[in-house]
């Protein structure tokens, strides 16, 4: 579905990825793990547009996308969920979820989706009338997925959605995601550094280091990698 | 919080203040008789003045204070009048009938003077409106938006000067190429936020003016343009009375006109994206929201309303010169966007009328009058930060553990 073909990307003069290859295949779940400032977020922003990469190619269903512009690549399919949330403070829970809307045109499918978003977080149909800022931090992470989904996404993008939650909302937050991989076939590339917990919901996982990717093989394997359990593990 | 620390508090105050004031109130030197007068009374009025203000002060300073506690612990944000008058349909219709009757039969009513005057605070509403589009909407904030209200005027005065064309061929052009301009100026500062931004627009609508300023063959430099001709009606002659009346119904009909633009705007799917946009730049183009056109979109629509404005300006004054578009100007729309409240269409408008005709009003002060506008000013923005009318957009209603769902 996605293929990264050796891509670099700078900030300024700084090169921060030094040529990644990275394959998605449709209805994968795939997470990139690697400690902090390896470079996992800017491989995000690269797919995404937002940090375009200087060389290198990226091909999302045939398409070459490294050089379109960010509302485009969105236009295609493959949305993120930013680093922190990012959720709109000010604007309402319902009017963040229709923002995530932004790009489609059909009602009826719309408010289909806001129903199922509804259903997959009871919480949000609660507070939908909330300002975005006043909700806890589990449940502007939960938003945050919800209006990216609401673009209806084929490719999902998700950085480091455990950050600076409580472990039994983390727990939850993995399993809503196996749960939208399952229920709507969403492809999802996961960069994540609490490595353990995003090894036991993906299917393969990339380890990075420093800007390159240093391993890659099964999720279940990565798990009982001897380097891998030292390095990000812990155990 | 005992009466005897706030007493000693504001004698704190007082004694600061006549310390402060001591060289400006107390001594006085009289050059003819070369001596030094002692006026130890005005310390003693300014003792007493700031220790009774600094009480006030205080005390109101506390119950705002106790009312945003008492908003957090429940009962949710009051709702101003505005917004009530709003929401009850009972109500709204007939105020708004009103208000519509009391505009057309005003100038009828009053002299020329108090016309001039109305006819300026209705300018005044459009050029709020469309820097609120800019600085209150999409959050760029905007400090050389004067420029455009220039480009406006000049369009008018020059095509007339040269081609002779009349008020109403050059209103249209004026707002398109208030718009171009405004799409001129968004294009460089499109990667710029914050402080940077209102630096850059500032030298922009600086640039304007000294081109005006000095290329004298273009724009006959700081003389000016004189005998700008006022707006025609198929040919009619009218009195320099009946003239202001029609200038007047002019003005309230764009303004009436901008309100409405505005409105449709601001819900428009554009109008989400500029409240996104303002909110978290990143996020917004996560959801696929084109940044750029957005953001020039919003330069472009904001600078339309100052294009028609200048239009306007240049007809009822009959004269321009680049003295008129100084950087007070763009303060003077700042302060009405930020006054009245930001994204709010009744705050603008409110906010309008208090900054023009307060002014106008406060001559009875004389020459204290702009030191009165400033506290006036100063005490809006302590007391009611976010405006006349606060932009609660949305009301925040609980409504109990079950009706949530669905």
């Amino acid at each position: 579905m996605l293929q990264i073909d050796d891509i670099k990307t700078y900030y300024g003069n700084i090169q921060a990825l030094k040529g990644i290859s990275i394959e998605i295949g449709a209805g994968e779940i795939i997470c990139l793990i690697g400690a902090n400032g390896a470079g996992k977020s800017t491989a995000l922003m690269s797919i995404c547009g937002v940090v375009p990469p200087r060389t290198g190619r990226i091909v999302f269903e045939g398409r070459e996308i490294q050089d379109l512009p960010t509302n485009r690549i969105v236009a295609l399919g493959i949305v993120q969920v930013p680093e922190g949330r990012r959720i709109f403070p000010y604007l309402t829970v319902a009017e963040n979820l229709d923002m995530g809307a932004f790009l489609r045109k059909d009602k009826a499918a719309i408010d289909q989706d806001l129903d199922y978003i509804y259903d997959l977080f009871p919480i949000l149909a609660k507070r939908r009338h909330q300002a975005g800022g006043t909700l806890s931090g589990g449940e502007q992470q939960m938003l945050a997925i919800s209006r990216a989904l609401m673009a209806r996404p084929r490719l999902l993008l998700l950085d480091e959605p455990s950050l600076g939650l409580a472990p039994l909302v983390v727990k939850q937050i993995f399993e809503i995601i196996t749960k939208i991989n399952q229920e709507n076939n969403t492809t999802i590339f996961l960069v994540e550094q609490n490595a353990n917990m995003a090894l036991q919901v993906a299917h393969r996982g990339y380890v990075m280091e420093t800007g390159r990717i240093t391993l890659t093989d099964t999720a279940a394997n990565l798990l009982v990698n001897e380097d891998v359990k030292k390095a990000y593990l812990g155990i | 919080m005992t009466p005897l620390i706030e007493i000693r508090k504001s004698v704190l105050v007082s004694i600061w203040f006549m310390f402060l004031t001591f060289p400006i109130m107390v001594i006085r030197v009289n050059t003819v008789e070369n001596v030094v007068e002692w006026r130890w009374h005005n310390m003693i009025a300014i003792g007493a003045g700031s220790f009774l203000l600094s009480f006030v002060w205080r005390y109101m300073i506390r119950r705002k204070e106790q009312g945003i506690r008492r908003q957090r612990e429940g009962a949710g944000p009051r709702l101003s009048i505005f917004q009530r008058i709003g929401q009850e349909r009972r109500i709204f219709l007939p105020a708004l009938t009103l208000l519509a009757v009391a505009v057309v039969v005003f100038p009828f009513l009053v002299s020329m003077y108090q016309v001039n005057i109305m006819t300026t605070a209705f300018m005044y509403i459009m050029l709020g409106l469309g820097l609120n589009i800019v600085v209150g909407v999409a959050g760029l904030l905007d400090l050389g938006y004067v420029a455009f209200y220039a480009v406006g005027a000049y369009t008018y005065a020059l095509l007339n000067h040269h081609f002779g064309l009349n008020f109403w061929v050059c209103l249209p052009i004026g707002a398109a190429l208030g718009a171009g301009f405004g799409i001129l100026l968004g294009f460089p500062v499109l990667r710029l936020r914050g402080d940077y931004l209102a630096i850059v627009t500032l030298g922009f609508g600086e640039i304007i003016r000294l081109v005006l300023e000095n290329w004298n063959e273009f724009s006959f430099g700081p003389s000016g343009i004189s005998n700008i001709p006022r707006p025609g009606l198929f040919g009619v002659a009218f009195s320099l009375e009946a003239h202001a009346r029609y200038i007047y119904f002019i003005v309230v009909a764009l303004a009436v006109f901008t309100i409405f633009m505005v409105n449709r705007l601001q819900n428009s799917r554009i109008g989400r994206a500029w409240l996104a946009l303002r909110e978290d730049e990143i996020a917004c183009q996560a959801m696929g929201v084109d940044k750029t056109r957005t953001k020039l979109t919003a330069f472009a629509l904001g600078a339309t309303w100052a294009g028609l404005a200048g239009v306007i300006f240049a007809a009822k004054t009959t004269f321009i010169n680049p003295a008129s578009f100084t950087i007070w100007e763009s303060i003077n729309i700042l302060c009405i966007v930020v006054l009245g409240g930001m994204g709010s269409i009744t705050g603008v408008v409110l906010g309008a009328l208090v900054l023009v005709l307060l002014p106008e009003y406060l001559r009875a002060f004389a020459e204290y009058r702009i030191l009165t506008f400033g506290v006036v000013l100063v005490l809006m923005m302590v007391f009611r930060p976010g405006g006349i009318v606060s932009n609660v957009r949305r009301t925040y209603q609980f409504e109990g553990p079950d009706s949530g769902d669905k």
